[in-house]
């Protein structure tokens, strides 16, 4: 398995290229700012704000950063609950989640659909991803992601779409049909499939018969790499080069990613069928705590530097969260808007922050 | 004006689509050299390329997937599926992904997602289901099924220029038994609406698809003997027609709905509720359904004789409705 960083984090960096200084504190605020929109969701579903259910990423969003890393900024993607990560390296503006957890009517959604369903059809030319949040029906997003990259190519652009994908999710049929899909028609899709050690309270063990969830891709004759998914350096390092290989038609690919959901499957779950051993080991392995003494090892980053990082990623995500709060649930009367083309209900766009974490 | 045959009309009518906008293509099971199971797509890959016309894995719901993707790009696949019936294999990604797109996030779905429905062939239960009730309960989607050839023709061009999701019902009965005058120039059926087949004042009989012609034989039947019978070909089954279903009855007063799926919770039921709901004050009669027995499609011919609708069991509730 691919691993930079030692285990708590720490000094086997190998691949300086990977890690030029400016970058990699980005790669902290990056991660820090999905946790801290999560944590503000926390306190709005504790206040009955929240609308439904809430799903959290703890421990996953270095992983859900460094694969989307790899990416250009006009690339595609297809996140999942526990991609927050991924929306905020894209540029996702994070009152874009917040109204649509809080249902409000200027989400994406405007109140008719859930937390990250949103998605994003960018005008010709612009420089911004084009994302296809996911329906709840796991495993559908694969079949729509090699869709979106393969007539992406019809159309002349040279466009990568990455989807992620959990453990479970990895059993449906529709992961199946559509990484063969893709397989075949040599389609630039990458695919991340998260072992993060449950689906719901499933263990992964009675999900597949296979030692790797990485595996899963050799029976479609792709590319496949099991990472360290807590040691964002190793994690963008692969992603990268199978995320080049596509592009330059090279054709899709699998990264599994080995993590851990440190929360229950939402809110509401207290997750008690997770041993707490397995829960003290990968706490020392928290992919932003390992970060962090990763920079100050190297010398990227003082803790001041940090400390000032995690105030702004902490004002920020509240700023953003207060924004959202104040806004207006959608109007009754809008309930039958939009349903066949040719009514020109209004569609909100997702609105993108000139990210500070890429150039 | 030519005659062809209601499935040159469907081949006609993708080859143009492909000719006029290079941002149609088809995908599906053995639509390339093969040109499809029923050679709908004969001579497309040849003229347009593998890109264009793509074979792919059995893989239904990849199929639908991965046009929802490409018209998410601004393509306008059409999805072939061989028969119908597998439409049931990516019934999730029509129902829940393509349905919903527009309304969850303004998202459109350009698609057609067309393939041979109906019996009367010996196919079995596996090949010869009429799936419209199927998603009839579904906002977000459009449904048609064509009756002739020149419907066939400005039905699927229709279908293909339409900016929503939309279930094109071919009925495999008609492809080469159904011939009729097809215009050479560029037209277009509209979705969402019916035409009068046949104009009668005593009852009217409201079908479509393969029925619409068993409709026809059963009013020529009335007719002599003094029963004037009206037919209404639907056309498009999602958005209903529903001024002309209601024109056609306030015009005549009794109602017989002819549908060739099975009898419970089929589309008759949703065609007696318009009525009973907006023309009941026109009615003289009640509503009356003639469809397939309440049975999977049987396979031996005495057996899908006695579960199909046919013009003498249309004949018999007409005149009951008459008499009524
Ligand atoms: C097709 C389908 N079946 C069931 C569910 C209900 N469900 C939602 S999340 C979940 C567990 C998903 O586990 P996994 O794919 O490992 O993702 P994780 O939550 O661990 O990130 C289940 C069973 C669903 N959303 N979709
Ligand atoms: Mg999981």
């Amino acid at each position: 398995m691919k691993r930079h960083m030692t285990r708590t984090g720490g000094r086997s960096m190998r691949n300086p290229a990977v890690s030029c200084q400016r970058s990699a504190v980005s790669y902290q605020l990056t991660a820090g700012l999905a946790r801290d929109v999560e944590e503000r969701l926390t306190v709005l579903f504790r206040q009955s704000k929240v609308i439904g259910g809430l799903y959290r990423s703890m421990g996953q969003e270095g992983e859900s950063v460094a694969t989307a890393y790899a990416l250009e900024r006009t690339d595609a993607i297809l996140p999942l609950i526990r991609n927050m990560g991924a929306l905020m390296t894209m540029g996702v503006r994070p009152r874009e989640i917040f109204l649509q957890y809080m249902a409000k009517a200027r989400s994406n959604s405007r109140g008719r659909d859930l937390n990250i369903h949103i998605v994003h059809l960018p005008v010709a030319g612009a420089a911004e991803p084009v994302v296809v949040g996911p329906i709840s029906m796991l495993g559908d997003s694969i079949p729509v992601a090699a869709g979106i990259a393969m007539g992406a190519r019809m159309r002349g652009q040279n466009m990568v779409a990455m989807a992620w994908i959990g453990d479970g999710a990895t059993s449906t049929g529709a992961f199946h049909e559509g990484l063969n899909f893709a397989a075949v028609q040599r389609i630039p899709l990458i695919v991340v499939a998260e072992d993060n050690k449950f689906a719901y309270s499933t263990p992964i063990a009675k999900q597949m018969n296979i030692a790797r969830i990485d595996e899963r891709a050799a029976a479609y004759g792709i590319p496949h790499e099991m990472v360290d998914g807590n040691d964002m350096l190793a994690v963008y390092d692969v992603t990268k080069r199978l995320v080049d290989r596509a592009r330059f038609g090279g054709g899709a690919a699998l990264i599994g990613v080995d993590t851990m959901r440190m929360q229950g499957h939402a809110q509401h779950d207290d997750a008690r069928y997770v041993p707490k051993a397995l829960l003290e080991e990968w706490a020392k392995k928290d992919p932003i705590a390992r970060f962090r003494t990763h920079l100050l090892e190297t010398g990227a980053a003082t803790e001041q530097d940090i400390d000032e990082i995690d105030a702004m990623t902490k004002r920020f995500a509240s700023d953003e969260a207060q924004l959202a709060e104040d806004d207006a649930m959608p109007d009754p009367s809008t309930v039958t808007r939009g349903v066949y083309a040719g009514d020109d209900f209004a569609q909100p766009q997702v609105e993108f922050v000139k990210s500070p974490f890429r150039s | 004006m030519a005659v062809i045959t209601y499935l040159e009309a469907i081949r006609q009518a993708l080859g143009e689509e492909m000719a006029r906008d290079e941002r149609v293509f088809i995908l599906g099971e053995d639509v390339g050299a093969y040109g499809g199971a029923f050679k709908a797509t004969e001579g497309l890959q040849e003229r347009f390329g593998e890109a264009r016309v793509v074979d792919t894995p059995i893989s239904e719901t990849a199929i639908v997937g991965s046009a929802i993707g490409a018209s998410y790009m601004g393509m306008r696949p059409v999805c072939e599926i061989q028969f119908i019936d597998f439409i049931a294999c990516c019934f999730d990604m029509l129902t829940n992904f393509a349905a919903t797109s527009r309304y969850r996030n303004g998202a459109g779905v350009s698609i057609v997602v067309r393939g041979p429905c109906g019996g009367g062939v010996g196919g079995g239960p596996f090949h010869s289901v009429n799936p419209e009730a199927f998603f009839l309960n579904t906002p977000g989607l459009k449904m048609v099924e064509p009756s002739t050839a020149y419907d066939a023709k400005g039905l699927l061009k229709a279908a293909i220029r339409d900016d929503d999701p939309v279930l094109y019902f071919e009925h495999k009965f008609l492809y080469r038994r159904i011939k009729d005058e097809v215009p050479e120039e560029d037209y277009v059926v509209p979705l969402g609406k019916a035409a009068i087949r046949r104009e009668g004042s005593d009852l009217s009989i409201i079908t479509f698809g393969a029925m619409t012609h068993t409709a026809m034989d059963a009013a020529a039947t009335l007719s002599d003997a003094g029963v004037e019978a009206e037919v209404l070909d639907l056309r498009s089954l999602a958005p209903l027609d529903r001024e002309a279903i209601l024109t056609t009855v306030s015009k005549t007063s009794r109602a017989l709905v002819l549908y060739e799926a099975t009898r419970t919770g089929g589309i008759g039921g949703e065609l007696a509720a318009i009525l009973a709901e907006d023309a009941f004050e026109y009615l003289d009669a009640p509503v009356m359904r003639v469809a397939s027995v309440d049975t999977p499609v049987p396979y031996s011919p005495p057996l899908e004789a006695a579960f199909l609708p046919n013009a003498d069991k249309v004949v018999a509730a007409a005149q009951k409705l008459v008499e009524y």
